[in-house]
């Protein structure tokens, strides 16, 4: 069984563990790590199930640290293997800058933030949403990024498998904001058979392109990527560079070039990009959550609905692009909305200006648990008075 | 009839101008490096060469007319470990500067010389931070006078060979750019070989290190090269007093060793082999 791809059948298993049969069932090949609370066990399943693939030449590599790591996959990436890494918000800090280059070379990858209480060391073992903005503008410079937060294993799963798909299909690295709550969860998870996964993959440069003229980077519609090993005579910098992966550091209309068309390219796309769940048909109150938290605000509403209030839930799948108009849309049919998050409020002031109506915030009694579910009913009443 | 370059043939079309200063070193290797795989008879199809940040990072990319990938500040080696463990096929050549492997990305260099994973990393040491204006580096001999220690350096410096031997390279060498020949012969030697193998090479900065340092002209530092040069056989019989400020140059280490790539192959090997007879 272990030397299967895809581990179909019905399974008893941890969100980090999903995480990683999600990456192998999506086509991942490559991972390189360094161990962390909470996300170690994501590379030490990928460990035991990369090196005895039947079907790949699976790699796993411990590396010095976060750094190296996130370096050693987008290289792996070039040479056309989906890629990706597993962290938690330290580690997140020192990949931070080659989360740009990887924006920056478009090279499809995946990286895992099973976020953990922060800032700093902070509490290993403590789930918090404490890193949402950190994925959105975490990396020097602007660019944009797509980021994902799962709210159990099952979508530990689902969601791996998506955020490969989106990195392959735009070419950019893609962030799966998980956190330890959903990381050490057991819970049942679903791998299908694998005909029944939907599987994306990258556009490639074909031998006889032509790397000196034709169009390889900076395409809003995605340019085909020249890979390495194809005698193609690739050109990848971090420099700022043109269409045809030419560097120029002199030009500052090069540079608007370069951040305009990254920028174009997720941007041009956000339809195809953006997934929310919105379940607020005849609802008053909407309440806005994401990841873990989202399983408090199902349970709140469904009380608060026994109770006679009129609540409704919007998830956003994708918190990054951030939903706006599908906010803003949300805004127009509900009288309020209750924004829940494991943080101080992050999503919130990009909820309050989507939004046309009034907006509301809670955060958990203590940071780094979930909110009390009657808590968040007595929050509702009050926002409907 | 046109005369053309024998070199000519490695260099990208479109990388018209060269972004050296007059003088400087990176001529003088890229030529050598280029001369050591066309006399291999190979490719540079078969190469994928990494650099990181610093005017040495700038010899295969944009000039080399291969596949080059032109990461960060001190992690061209943490990306090649990448691409040679994901494609072992690939010739893969880190060619970057003593403050990008040394400083900055001394613990990638240490680690990937440990694993022993196949690649040819060139050092170029020229003692000084040059792109962004000759401030000192963990090279910089003491009491040099730079632009970050005005004073005169009061560090002790970092013997690059010595800790690619000391942290499990199996080929080191160390040359510097007034012998050439010596340079190409060595990367021949390199290329054959599997394993971690660090060429130093030793190189003038004219302008950082020359000018400012007051160290004087291109010329007179390869003079300073050829008469501080030590055979590392010739080495052997000399005191610690007698190779004070010298250089030794030559092949330091040639050895075999377990080689990451091919151990991981071998692993999946015996996985596949025993799932096979499991089901059997």
């Amino acid at each position: 069984m272990k030397n299967e791809r895809v581990m179909t059948g019905r399974h008893f298993m941890q969100g980090n563990t999903a995480c990683a049969e999600g990456a192998l069932a999506a086509g991942c090949s490559f991972m390189a790590g360094y161990p962390i609370t909470p996300a170690t066990e994501i590379a030490e399943r990928l460990a035991v199930r990369l090196p005895a693939l039947r079907d790949a030449d699976g790699v796993f590599i411990q590396m010095e640290d976060e750094i190296s790591s996130l370096a050693a996959v987008i290289g792996a990436s070039w040479t056309g293997r989906k890629a990706m890494t597993a962290t938690s918000g330290p580690g997140i800090s020192l990949m931070t800058e080659h989360i740009g280059l990887a924006v920056g070379t478009e090279t499809p990858c995946v990286i895992v933030n099973v976020q953990r209480g922060g800032p700093t060391t902070g509490i290993p073992s403590v789930e918090l949403q404490g890193d949402l903005l950190q994925a959105r503008n975490g990396s020097h410079g602007e660019y944009r990024i797509i980021a994902i937060a799962p709210a159990s294993p099952q979508e530990m799963f689902d969601h791996t498998v998506l955020a490969f798909n989106l990195a392959e299909r735009f070419r950019t690295p893609v962030l799966l904001m998980a956190d330890a709550f959903v990381g050490h969860m057991h819970e049942r998870v679903d791998i299908p058979e694998p005909e029944a996964i939907e599987i994306v993959n990258r556009r490639t440069a074909a031998p006889g392109f032509d790397i000196e003229h034709d169009q390889s980077f900076l395409s809003p519609d995605v340019a085909p990527m020249p890979l390495f090993g194809r005698g193609l005579k690739s050109h990848v910098t971090s420099s700022c560079h043109t269409g045809t992966g030419k560097r120029n550091v002199t030009d500052a209309s090069a540079l608007d070039h370069f951040i305009r068309n990254l920028a174009a390219k997720i941007d041009n796309h956000r339809d195809e990009i953006i997934r929310v769940e919105d379940n607020t048909e005849g609802a008053d109150i909407a309440i806005f959550s994401c990841g873990s938290v989202h399983r408090v605000a199902l349970k709140a509403a469904e009380t608060a609905r026994a109770a006679g209030l009129k609540v409704g839930t919007f998830r956003p799948v994708t918190v990054w692009p951030f939903p706006d108009r599908e906010v803003a849309e949300l805004s127009e049919r509900v009288k309020s909305i209750l924004v829940l998050e494991n943080n101080l409020g992050q999503l919130y002031h990009f909820v309050r200006s989507a939004a046309s109506c009034p907006v509301h915030f809670l955060e958990p009694e203590i940071l780094g648990t979930l909110h009390g579910v009657d808590r968040v009913v007595a929050k509702l009443k009050e926002a409907a008075r | 009839m046109s005369l053309v370059h024998p070199l000519h043939k490695f260099v990208r079309p479109s990388a018209v101008r060269t972004a050296n200063c007059p003088g400087c070193g990176n001529g003088i290797l890229a030529s050598s490096i280029l001369r050591a795989i066309d006399e291999e008879g190979l490719s540079l199809d078969e190469f994928v060469f990494v650099s990181g940040i610093g005017c040495a990072a700038w010899i295969p990319s944009p000039y080399f007319f291969a596949d080059t990938l032109h990461t960060t500040h001190g992690r061209p080696i943490a990306f090649a470990t990448g691409v040679k463990l994901a494609a072992p096929d690939r010739r893969v050549m880190v060619v970057s500067g003593d403050g990008d492997l040394l400083a900055i990305g001394g613990n990638h260099f240490i680690h990937a010389a440990r694993r022993n994973i196949d690649m040819t990393v060139v050092c170029v040491n020229n003692g000084i931070y040059g792109m962004t204006g000759g401030q000192a580096a963990p090279t910089t001999p003491q009491g040099l006078k730079t632009a970050t220690t005005p004073y005169g350096s009061v560090e002790n410096t970092f013997d690059i060979s010595g800790l690619a031997m000391a942290a499990g390279a199996t080929f080191v060498a160390r040359w510097t750019v007034w012998q050439p020949l010596q340079i190409t012969k060595t990367i021949r030697k390199a290329l054959s070989r599997k394993g971690f193998s660090l060429v130093e090479i030793m190189s003038q900065c004219p302008v950082q290190f020359g000018k400012k340092t007051g160290m004087g002209s291109a010329t007179k530092m390869l003079d300073y090269f050829k008469e501080q040069s030590v055979p590392i056989a010739r080495a052997g019989g000399m005191t610690r007093e007698e190779l004070e400020g010298k250089i030794v140059v030559g092949e330091l280490l040639d050895i075999e060793k377990p080689v990451l790539d091919v151990e991981m192959a071998r692993l999946r090997d015996r996985l596949r082999k025993e799932a096979a007879d499991a089901e059997n």
